[in-house]
């Protein structure tokens, strides 16, 4: 009894590994205690509250990266923290990306305050909210074992759920709920089956030893790689529930209705934060799980792809929301950053990186403009509703035109450098037929980018009155230009950030 | 004597009786139910599992999964409500505001 107890208990090395999980973690807890006592007319003090979260739990992330330099000058041969009884792991994977996570969190945040006001549902909820789903996709980036990025996918997907549905008055916020609920509980489901058949196949929720034993089996089967029918199982289950969560296609069909339906602060915190974080999880899985099998894999990954920059390419461009439109582009985008997973060499997993870093400050951005074109009476979120915006507001036009140049991929924005990379990296790796296929779809991207471009620079504007951007806004507005831009002109200190996500060259 | 087979038998049937739930039925209620049906058939694999190994991490996670199961059921739930509060409705297919 005394062993097993001391087997099972851990030490305070540990907590130190989640300890920017555990301060978002009381900083929610307290916004929802905090709440009570603050009057209607102050709610903001909740946002300020949960910005305070994310500066903290930033700060305590720096402090992890110094004892991470400690520990690789210690023991060159094992860089990394391990704590939990091998469960969780912080190395430079998953500092990277809960630096964007606490990000796009703080952007979020930054968004949320004016647009809960205009809509009369200022909770504290929401942003406890908000940080629960941090605190879950920290855990997503974090985990080494299936347990683990089980629980951190579900809480990161049930606080979305409910922030989906966050507009308890408003009928497309509520179907918008309704359906990411079903379709995400759905895939979850399948991806729990996947990884009960992992469990199966080796004995260990360890993804480091499941993966070695995946490797065995492919060794002894003759054909070498997935050949017998329970790994083909399991790889598909696996596969299946994360590309729902990724929306990529034929898995996509939520995407378009939940950005539509959901307030458009949450629309923004899904379409990045949740894309990046299931990419996360989505790496560490095929790269220490699937990793010796590649070679069998890849063509399913190019064709899924392939399929969503076709598919959402060409449905975005008879859109007339722009909420709508920009699920469809995000649609492309995934299909892109599959891209480097099927090069799958440095250059792809520093590409994939890079993509997803600037893809985070840009479509945030875009998600800005539009939450600043909110207003009591009018959603500002269909294509008309920007007509004229460069007579109304020429900065709000000119970040616009920034934001959608950087989407499209044109140079000197960030977004180009993001294609950059993959290109290389699937140029480098022999595939000259996808790199072709991937710039080409740059054409129809231009298209319905400057779509939106036409309309607030070219039409007449219509009785519709001028934005107000609050300060909080601003402030957001000019982190994700200044990202957008810089990354762009010069690309050097965020690729080397990219390679050091994944310790490439080091 | 059963083997750990059966076991994984029962539980694909149990998946697949889930999954075409999910993809046929109207109710969003009978749909919640399917998608239950498919984390049980979960558990069932994981302690099945558990059992043929005499491991015990497969039982922590089949218990994980029953209390997120009851979660996704509480957060389903009380979005079915508002959903019905504004709509009087719980048939898939009268989710028509936003093109499906």
């Amino acid at each position: 009894m005394q062993s097993a107890l001391t087997q099972f208990s851990f030490n305070r090395q540990d907590f130190n590994l989640i300890l920017p999980q555990l301060e978002l973690t009381l900083f929610g807890l307290g916004i929802l205690l905090i709440d009570f006592f603050v009057e209607a007319r102050v709610k903001y003090l909740n946002a300020v509250l949960a910005v305070m979260g994310t500066l903290f739990s930033g700060y305590t992330l720096w402090m992890l990266r110094a004892h991470l330099q400690i520990q690789a000058e210690v023991d060159p041969q094992r860089p990394d923290l391990l704590g939990f009884h091998d469960t969780l792991l912080v190395d430079s994977f998953f500092l990277y990306f809960a630096a964007i996570f606490l990000a796009a969190t703080a952007l979020v945040v930054l968004l949320s305050v004016r647009y809960l006001e205009i809509e009369d549902e200022h909770h504290g909820e929401y942003y406890a909210l908000i940080l629960f789903a941090c605190v879950g996709m920290m855990f997503m980036a974090s985990g080494i074992d299936l347990v683990v990025l089980f629980l951190g996918l579900e809480t990161m997907a049930l606080s979305f759920y409910a922030l989906t549905g966050f507009l308890r008055r408003d009928k497309r916020s509520n179907e918008a709920a309704l359906k990411y609920v079903l379709l995400g509980a759905f895939s979850s489901g399948i991806l729990a089956y996947g990884f009960s058949l992992l469990y199966g196949m080796s004995g260990s929720t360890n993804i480091g030893q499941i993966g070695q034993m995946l490797g065995r089996r492919a060794m002894i089967s003759q054909m070498g790689g997935l050949t017998d029918w329970f790994t083909i199982v399991a790889f598909v289950t696996v596969a299946a529930g994360l590309f729902f969560k990724i929306a990529a296609v034929p898995f996509h069909q939520w995407a378009p209705d939940v950005y539509e339906g959901a307030p458009t602060p949450v629309t923004a915190y899904v379409s990045v934060a949740s894309k990046t974080a299931s990419f996360a999880l989505l790496l560490r899985l095929f790269i220490a799980v699937f990793g010796a099998t590649h070679h069998s894999w890849m063509y399913i990954v190019a064709g899924v792809a392939v399929a969503s920059l076709t598919w959402g390419n060409f449905a975005a461009i008879t859109q007339t929301n722009v909420k709508r439109l920009l699920a469809y582009s995000s649609i492309a985008h995934v299909g892109f950053i599959l891209l480097g997973l099927v090069g799958g060499n440095n250059t792809g997993f520093q590409g994939i990186a890079y993509y997803l870093f600037v893809y985070v400050f840009m479509t945030i951005g875009a998600f800005a403009v539009v939450i600043v074109l909110r207003r009591k009476g009018l959603i500002g979120d269909e294509l008309e509703d920007l007509n004229g915006l460069y007579q109304r507001s020429p900065a709000a036009a000119l970040l616009l035109l920034i934001f959608m140049l950087s989407l499209a991929g044109i140079p000197p924005t960030a977004g180009f450098m993001g294609k950059y990379y993959i290109l290389q990296s699937l140029i480098e790796t022999h595939h000259p037929v996808l790199a072709v296929l991937a710039a080409l779809y740059i054409v129809p991207a231009l298209y319905y980018y400057f779509r939106i471009v036409v309309h607030a620079w070219m039409k007449q504007p219509g009785d519709a009155p001028l934005p107000e951007i609050s300060a909080a806004q601003t402030v957001a507005l000019t982190v994700t230009v200044f990202v957008s831009l810089a990354a762009g002109v010069y690309p050097e200190p965020f690729a080397q950030l990219a390679r050091y996500a994944f310790a490439i060259g080091r | 004597m059963l083997s750990v087979n059966h076991y994984l038998f029962l539980s694909l049937a149990l998946f697949t009786i889930g999954v075409i739930g999910v993809l046929t039925r109207r109710n969003v209620i009978v749909i919640l139910m399917s998608i239950e049906l498919i984390l049980n058939a979960v558990n069932i694999n994981l302690v099945a599992f558990s059992r043929l190994f005499g491991d015990v991490a497969g039982q922590v996670f089949a218990i994980f999964i029953v209390t997120d199961a009851a979660a996704e059921a509480a957060v389903g739930l009380g979005i079915i409500i508002a959903f019905f509060r504004n709509r009087e409705t719980v048939l898939a297919d009268e989710m028509d505001l936003l093109k499906w």
